[in-house]
């Protein structure tokens, strides 16, 4: 595949079909971590991080174990274990090999097994049958529009903190409804891959 | 006669005062997602609850062999293979809701309801009790997942289950659409706290508390992960 078609893939993930605004994916920690740009920040370094490993290690069991099988309906048990178990070991790794990463990212992966957007992405780089190298940059596009998106609904919100709302839409309603507008604004994106690269 | 009551109670929690979407605010990703038309909320409703109270029973059941530890993956595996089980019926005798729940579907094994009610109630209680908090929890999260799905599908699509309300019904597309299902969410919260004077959604706020992997994560016993 071209350069333009990862490209593609990755602008899709990011903007156009962005896990968490278009597709409702990891909302709960969307909705819940956004709070504090800090941690916002490592929460969503950690699932940048965690997608793309358990992409590189999901793609191959589904291809060359699952499937010739045809095993293939194992899929969900088996994805959810290999995601719990990475994730542990992951964190074991950097504990003892990179204490400085593992201090920043650390207290987020207990989480990120829990975080449907990892077991999402890893599905749908399977219904959507991409080639490795194009999971690896859908699940890329995934963690990084996650980013994005947790880092533009910090700002939002720490605007409606300060904000004088009406009683009933006080703390859970008023972030919802700041979150749907959030969401209509990345609805601008819809048609901009395809108009810059053609249908892919 | 108390005895009776006492397991009332726990059938009803879930419908209502404790209602896990509407009150607790828990598993708000397949809410936002499915609640598109009431049939899909119902068929999604369905499928949870039937993996609840199958979660429910067995981790139950085996609450005193499951080694405390250890006990999250458990659970979780459990959880998967009644998904497995779903995706499999729904797959064979009801392949349009197969399509239209899509990824949902195998996410439900992430559903912080359902490693939720396992972690507090299950593995606490007995089997009888832990079925009916699964009922209860699983009608509640239908009932809220029907009441969205369907205000969202008259207001955006102008058909309830699928029938049309006719021609002339004004439309608002974007109901139906991804920033709808924030917004319905939020006004209905908004709703009930004006009916209930403020008491009837429990949590308060979206922070770390609230964050679904409460139960496995350990900052959140020490305090918060802002801390």
């Amino acid at each position: 595949m071209s350069a333009a078609g990862f490209v593609a893939i990755l602008l899709t993930s990011i903007l156009v079909e962005n896990y968490v605004l278009s597709k409702f994916l990891a909302i709960c920690s969307f909705l819940g971590v956004s709070k504090n740009l800090k941690s916002a920040m490592g929460m969503s370094a950690a699932v940048i991080f965690v997608m793309v490993v358990a992409t590189v290690a999901t793609w191959p069991i589904y291809y060359f174990i699952l499937e010739p099988n045809g095993l293939g309906y194992l899929q969900t048990i088996v994805f959810i274990l290999v995601i719990a178990s990475l994730v542990q070991f992951v964190e074991m790794f950097l504990k003892k090999s990179a204490p400085a990463l593992y201090t920043a990212l650390g207290i987020f992966l207990p989480l990120i097994t829990t975080n449907c957007a990892v077991l999402g992405v890893v599905v749908l780089n399977i219904t959507k049958s991409y080639s490795l190298p194009e999971s690896i940059v859908n699940s890329l596009g995934a963690g990084i529009g996650y980013m994005l998106a947790m880092f533009l609904f910090n700002g939002v919100r720490s605007k409606c903190d300060n904000a004088d709302v009406p009683k009933p839409f006080k703390g859970v309603a008023i972030t919802l409804v700041a979150a749907s507008l959030v969401s209509l604004s990345f609805m601008g994106f819809t048609g901009i891959v395809s108009g810059i690269f053609g249908e892919v | 006669m108390s005895e009776k009551s006492g397991k009332m109670k726990v059938l009803t929690a879930g419908i209502i005062r404790d209602n896990p979407v509407l009150v607790l605010l828990l598993g708000t990703c397949p809410t936002l997602a499915v609640s598109t038309s009431a049939t899909n909320a119902l068929g999604m409703g369905a499928a949870a609850t039937f993996v609840l109270i199958g979660s429910n029973i067995v981790i139950s059941l085996l609450k005193n062999v499951i080694p405390n530890k250890v006990r999250i993956p458990c659970y979780i595996v459990v959880i998967a293979g009644f998904v497995t089980l779903v995706q499999m019926v729904l797959q064979a005798f009801v392949p349009a809701l197969y399509d239209a729940l899509g990824l949902f579907l195998p996410l439900i094994v992430v559903n912080c309801i359902i490693l939720g009610r396992a972690e507090a109630f299950a593995s606490k209680n007995t089997v009888i009790d832990s079925l009916l908090d699964a009922i209860g929890m699983g009608l509640g999260f239908t009932l809220a997942l029907l009441f969205i799905g369907i205000v969202r599908e008259v207001i955006g699509f102008g058909t309830i289950f699928g029938i049309s309300l006719g021609e002339n019904f004004q439309t608002v597309s974007i109901i139906g659409l991804a920033p709808g299902g924030f917004f319905v969410y939020g006004c209905i919260i908004a709703l009930l706290n004006k009916l209930t004077k403020g008491k009837g959604v429990k949590r308060k706020s979206f922070d770390c508390e609230s964050c679904t992997s409460c139960g496995a994560c350990s900052q959140a016993k020490e305090g918060g992960c802002e801390k």
